[in-house]
Parts: C-alpha cells; structure tokens; sequence
C-alpha cells in the first residue's frame, strides 16, 4: 500500500502520478521501472520512474492510459493508495561520458528519459532532445528539458511545431546536424521505438531502447517478457529493460506486446497497421 | 514386526478408506478443491487399521519425523485435538503438507502395510486434523519465549520462510518476513492451483504466523529494494529462502511466439492474479481450446488440470519418458487422466510453429524410445530418427523447470553458488558462506518440495537461533 500524493493528467491521456515509496527512492536509478497495482483486483503494471526525490521519499510517473488497469489507476484520486507499488525493477541506463548523446522520446518516453538525460548531462554530455508527438499540445515537460539539452528538436504529426510527420523524419534532424550523435536513446511506443533503431542501423548510431513488454512479476518469475535479442532469448525485467536497438526482434516484440489486445477493454480498433496507428496517434504499444 | 507375522494376523484390515472427491466430469469444469477428505467416521475407520508397530518405519520415511503412530493413535481414540498437537510438534504446515506431501514416496511408503498395499492413508490422515482443527475457529496459540531483543529477516514467504520464521518468532525473537510479491505463500500461492490447495488454507498459515507476530512486508525485493547487506546493517541474522523461480525454457524455435507461456506465467496468472476469475479480476487469460504442456512433473500436471478448468476442450501433456518415469505424484497423474488430460509419453517437441501473426499453431515433435540408464537413475530417452510429427495446438504451457533466481546470490557479494545456481549451505545448519546469512528450501536444493524446504527451514531456525543466543 502506497500513498498517492499527486495525480493529474498532463496532456490528454497522459497522467501523473507522485507515490510515497520512501525505499525505492532511495534506490532508483535512471531506465529503471517499479511495478504498480491500482487496486486489490488489478493488474500488475511495469511503469518507469520518471523522477524521484529521496528526502520526501518520493517517485513519479507519467503513464498513458492505455486500458482496463490503467484507466483504473487514472481513477485513483490523491489520499488514496496503490496496491503494490515495487521495486525499482530492471537494470539502470550506463550512465557515462558518451560524448554527445541524442535522446529520442514519445508519449510516457518524454518521462522516463528524463531523468536519464539529467544524468548524462551531469556526466559532461551533450544532450540533444527530440520529441516526437501527434500534436505540440501532447509534448510535456518542456521546460525540464530546455536547461539540459543543447537543442531541442520536434516532429509533430500535424505540424504544429517543428518537423511535420513522424519519426521517419528523424534523419532529416540528424543530418542537419554537424555531427552525428555519438548514441541515441529512445524512450517511447513500440513503434517508435523500432523505426529509431532501424534508421540508426543504416547510419551506423549505436541505439539504446527501453523495452516496455507485458510483465507480470518483474523479477524473473514468470518470463512473459521474453524478448529475442541478438538472437539470443532474454527476459526484459532482469536482463534488460534497455537492449541495443538494433538487435532487438521487433516483429516478435510487437507480436508480444500485442497478445492481450482484446482481452483488454480497447478504446480503438486496432485492425490498421501499426504505421497507421502511430501517426493517428493510437499506437499505445 | 516382520512380514510373516502380518501373514498370520488374521485381522489386518489392508483396505485403505478412500478419501471422496468430486467426480471427474463435474470437477474438470471447477476449481474448488477435487479431494474432499474424511469425515470423522472415515478417518477413525483408517486409523484404526494402523498397527501401532514398536518400531515405526513410517516415522523413517518422514522427512520431519512426524510422530506418525502416537497421532494416529490419537485419532483412534478421538482426541483430534491431542492429534493435531502432535503433528504440530513437528510440522507446522499439516493443512498443506497433508494435501501436496508425496507420501507415497515417503511415510507412507515405508509403512509396514505398503508390501500388502494396503499401507495406512497418513496424508489424509493427517489432513483430517488439521482441517479438524480448522473448523473449530479458536486457535491455540502457543506461548512464546521471553523477548531476546535479536532481529531476524527472512527473505522469501514460502515454506521455507514460513517455517523459519514460525519458529523464531517463538523463541523470542523478532522476525520480519520480506516478499517480492503482493501476497505471501510462496509457491503455495502462486503456483500450486486452487482445486489442489485451497488459498485460504495458504492464507490462515501466513494469518497464525503473523498472530504470532511475526511482520511481513509484501512487495519488497530483496537485492533490489534494499540488499541482503543493508538488511544485515539492521538484522541480526538473514535467512534466504527465495525458492527456485526462474523458468526453464527449451531453446527451440519459436518459444517466444504468443501463446507459449512458462508454466509460472500460466500458473501466476490463473492463482495469483485470479486469471480463473477473469474479467471479473483485471489480469487477462486467454480462451484456449487445445492445450499441450510440457513436462510430466506436478507442476505440468496442475497446468494441465488448469487448462481444463479454464474451458479447453483438449488438454495433452507431452512428455519424453515413459508413463513409469512421469516424476508427478501418482494422485496427481492419476487425477490428470480420469479429468480427460490426454498422456504423449515418449513425445519430445523440437519446434513451434506459428501463424501470420505469431501465435502458435502446432508443435513439431519427434518419438522417443527408452535406453539406458542415465545419471539420474532414469533411462535415457533417445530420439527416433525420422518420426517426426505434428500436434496441432493453441497454446503451449512449458513446464520443465526451474532453477533459482540469481537476484539475491548476484546482488550479494560473497554468497557462493553452486554450478546449478543454488546457494551452497551447510545441509545440517543452513549456513551460508556469508556471516550471518543462512538458507534452505528451493534455493539451496534446486526445485523440491514442501516439505524438505520446511525441513530446511527448521534446521536453520535452530542453528540461528544458537547463533544468536551465543552472541
Ligand atoms: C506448480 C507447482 C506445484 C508443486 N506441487 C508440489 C506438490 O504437490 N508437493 C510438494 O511437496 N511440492 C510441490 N511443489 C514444489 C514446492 O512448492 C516447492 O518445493 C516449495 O514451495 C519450495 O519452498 P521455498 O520456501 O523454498 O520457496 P518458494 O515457495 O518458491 O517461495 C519463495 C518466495 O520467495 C519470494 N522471493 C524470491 N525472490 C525474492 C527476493 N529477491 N526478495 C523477496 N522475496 C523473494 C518469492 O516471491 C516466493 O514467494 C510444486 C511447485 C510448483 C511450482
Ligand atoms: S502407519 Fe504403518 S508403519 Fe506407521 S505405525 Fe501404522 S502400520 Fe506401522
């Protein structure tokens, strides 16, 4: 039982959401997750911390509503508790001196990377931030980002701020640069994440990701998170959550991520392909 | 008492009372509990057979030297109450050992009888107690020793945990449980299904030890919360019974497609996360209509006996060894197959083939035959060249093993593992090579049983406790 001392959507469909957990935010690290319960009846929900505070023994989280569980979260009101609140989960990013690092990130990714570039930043990095959205009204936590990147970059869907399209229009960003980023993270939907890591093959940009599967307990136990990377099996709770992008299955990962979609109370059809969904802004994998 | 002399006692009664139980075709489409136990009547008739023999072998065959005769004894007289304490001298989980307990391999296979095979029903016997006492609704709860003012933590909630701290606790010293998931029991709550072992049994067990006073936080992992050295900086003693979690997987082709599930994945989600109850509780469970599990353990038979549950209409279990081999329980085995679970025994999968949109669609399997004997004693299956098959299937349930999870050895400097992954402890005391850290049950052993990781437990609860009272 944890205390929830904030929650408010942000953006439409994106809530925030401040937990008393005075142990794992002692312990938190940047790229990890903790494991959630809305209630005695939910499910348990993988969401990467997004910020935390050790002296009021604080996290935060931003999370998309997305289904059954995390709408029922999204219903929970301050004063009230989470059922389980565990962790933190999964190994932390590297944090370390890359030399100029670019990170890409969507929907509940713009959160959880931020504290990874906040610490990259601290390392001595050069911060480059790309947000990815369907609309600049769905883009968060600017502000938090300005002071820790030295350009901020913006693909929006509509156009309404900065590159219109979506993530393909990624090598145009980096082509204008004088020079190419030294690693890219990505933080975000399934999609996006994939469509990085295949663009920055052909370049040649080492790729982290953060994999989001479905998991159940998050330590190993179950092993509903099995990803195929570099040919080999891995569980994404214990060996990951990040893997080289570029060696990561991504036809099986989606294939995974996907297999409870209608056993999930669904908000949108999803018999459109993935491109599709993404660019309307619906692919909430 | 020897063999000729049971030839020549007229009045031997070799008729084992049988327990009732829900009949199969109405019992595969629910999950109360199958076996029903004894009523009075039934238990006094089974005890009554017993011989009260001067030296009882089945009391060898018990792991934690239950004094079998004397509660037996007990029933024949009808003194419940005085056969429950007994039992409880020794074991502290009866309603759970009574039920998961092989006895066919342990007291009761020792008995005088079992060469006539009529041995005595301990196992039921032994229920029978403790539902017994159960129903009475007022707990005894014994005294416990004057406060040491020593800390123990104890990491993992399941039998091991259970029994450690049960026993700490009434030796007078503080005793803080931690456990990884939101609720405790081990695998007894989130592996072993509902029609074999009842939750609320689970839950009166971890109910009496946290009356006894013992606290337990859920939701805490240990190497990751907080670790096993930080624990020390506030404990006195940390004892390591984190079990044998991490799932086996084949490492064949196509393992990762949707609808191949672990056998934890598919156990946790029905038990623990109420998947049965589905959509009623949020975690979602699919609809399968044929189900193949691999493996031929308990833990293949209760998936198996799950998926009929949950509405397949065919439920194979596909194993590499004969029927004689099958390493399950026989009770459970046999449960399986008067339910309709269909037995592929000498069957081996080699690939799983998938659909369009990756969901498994059949297995490739090849045909065994048996050999020699292996290193295990068992014989060796060999494949048949070339005659490979195809079963087709909706989904997959792997159930081949488990080894420990690596999070607290990995998270703990100085805590030695073996090759298997299992923590090296002295069998005798359970101590660890870390100062102050002892361990049993699964994580010591490798995947076993309830009852040797309470026996694991009690060992180190009593080298603990010399520990801290030496100090
Ligand atoms: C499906 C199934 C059926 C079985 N059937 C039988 C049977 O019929 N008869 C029988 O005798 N045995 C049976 N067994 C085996 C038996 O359940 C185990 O041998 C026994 O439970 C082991 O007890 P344990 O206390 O060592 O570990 P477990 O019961 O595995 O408990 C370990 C606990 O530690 C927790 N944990 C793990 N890591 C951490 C961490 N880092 N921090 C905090 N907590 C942690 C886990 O969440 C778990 O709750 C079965 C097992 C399974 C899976
Ligand atoms: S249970 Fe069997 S071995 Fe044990 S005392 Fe009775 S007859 Fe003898």
């Amino acid at each position: 039982m944890n205390k929830i001392l904030e929650l408010r959507m942000i953006v439409p469909n994106m809530h925030l959401i401040k937990i008393e957990a005075p142990d794992i935010s002692k312990k938190v690290k940047p790229g990890q997750f903790v494991i959630v319960r809305p209630d005695e009846e939910g499910e348990r929900i993988p969401l990467s911390v997004a910020d935390w505070d050790q002296e009021s023994g604080t996290i935060t989280i931003i999370f998309m509503e997305v289904g059954a569980s995390t709408s029922r979260l999204a219903s929970l009101k301050p004063n009230d508790y989470v059922a389980t609140c565990v962790g933190p989960l999964g190994n932390a990013t590297e944090i370390k001196y890359y030399g100029t690092v670019m990170c890409v990130a969507g929907c509940y990714g713009i959160g959880s990377i931020y504290p990874v570039a906040k610490a990259l930043k601290g390392e001595g990095n050069k911060i480059i931030t790309v947000f990815e959205a369907r609309s600049s009204y769905l883009i968060y936590w600017l502000d938090r980002f300005v002071g820790l990147s030295e350009k901020i970059f913006t693909i929006t869907r509509d156009g309404s701020s900065g590159y219109k399209g979506h993530v393909k229009r990624l090598p145009d960003i980096i082509h204008g640069l004088s020079q190419l980023p030294d690693i890219i993270i990505v933080n975000g939907c399934t999609y996006l994440m994939a469509q990085t890591s295949n663009i920055t093959k052909d370049l040649n940009i080492p790729t982290i990701v953060n994999l989001n599967p479905i998991m159940i307990d998050g330590t190993g136990m179950c092993g509903v998170c099995r990803v195929t990377v570099a040919g080999k099996m891995k569980f994404a709770c214990v060996d990951g959550p990040e893997f080289n992008g570029h060696e990561v299955d991504w036809k099986e990962f989606l294939a995974r991520r996907k297999a409870y979609m209608e056993e999930e109370t669904l908000f949108f059809r999803r018999s459109e392909p993935e491109s599709k969904l993404h660019k309307e802004g619906k692919c909430q994998v | 008492m020897s063999e000729e002399k049971i030839e020549k006692t007229s009045k031997i009664d070799l008729d084992r009372t049988e327990m009732p139980k829900q009949p199969p075709e109405i019992r595969r489409h629910n999950f109360n509990e199958v076996a029903l136990g004894y009523t009075e009547e039934l238990a006094i008739k089974e005890a009554k057979r017993c011989l009260q023999c001067k030296k009882p072998r089945c009391k060898t065959g018990c792991p934690v030297e239950i004094d079998i005769p004397d509660f037996i004894a007990c029933i024949v007289k009808g003194d419940f109450s005085a056969g429950i304490k007994k039992i409880k001298e020794k074991n502290c989980l009866p309603a759970v050992c009574g039920r998961v307990c092989p006895q066919e391999t342990q007291c009761e296979s020792k008995c005088i009888l079992a060469s006539k095979k009529g041995e005595i029903a301990i196992g039921r016997l032994e229920r029978f107690l403790a539902d017994w006492e159960a129903a009475q609704g007022k707990i005894d709860l014994p005294k416990k020793a004057k406060p040491t003012g020593k800390k123990v933590a104890v990491v993992g909630s399941g039998p091991a945990g259970i029994t450690v701290a049960g026993d700490l606790i009434l030796l007078g010293h503080e005793v803080t449980i931690f456990e990884a998931l939101h609720r405790p029991g081990g695998v007894l709550t989130y592996g072993i299904p509902e029609f074999r072992l009842p939750k609320a049994i689970v839950a009166r067990e971890v109910e009496y030890i946290k009356m006894l006073g013992v606290n337990v936080i859920t939701d805490f992992v240990v190497g990751k919360t907080r670790s096993v050295d930080e624990l020390l900086e506030e404990f006195d003693a940390v004892f390591i019974g984190t079990g044998a979690g991490l799932p086996w997987f084949m490492n064949i082709p196509g393992e990762n497609l949707n609808g191949v599930y672990s056998a934890n994945e598919y156990l946790t989600r029905m038990n623990l996360m109420q998947g049965y109850r589905f959509p009623a509780s949020s975690t979602p469970v699919k609809k399968h209509t044929r189900v193949a599990v691999v493996g031929g353990g308990n833990v293949a038979m209760d998936a198996a006996r799950t998926a009929l549950r949950m509405g397949a209409s065919e439920v194979r279990i596909i194993y590499r060894r004969s029927h004689a081999e099958l390493p399950a329980r026989l009770e459970e085995s046999e449960n399986a197959e008067e339910e309709g679970v269909i037995f592929n025994m000498l069957t081996l999968p080699i690939r799983y083939i998938g659909d369009e949109n990756g969901w498994i669609k059949e297995i490739e399997c090849i045909k065994m035959e048996l050999g020699e004997p292996d290193a295990s004693g068992r014989r060796r299956p060999i494949e048949i060249p070339n005659s490979n098959f195809i079963i087709p299937t909706d989904a997959v349930v792997c159930a081949i093993g488990n080894s420990p999870n690596p999070l607290v050895p990995s998270t703990t400097p100085g805590l030695d593992t073996t090759r298997h992954g299992t923590l090296v402890a002295d069998p005798e005391t359970g101590k660890t090579t870390r100062d102050r850290v002892w361990a049993g049950g699964d994580i010591v052993t490798g995947a076993a049983t309830v009852i040797l990781a309470m026996g694991a437990g009690r060992k180190a609860a009593r080298s603990i406790h010399e520990y801290l009272m030496g100090k």
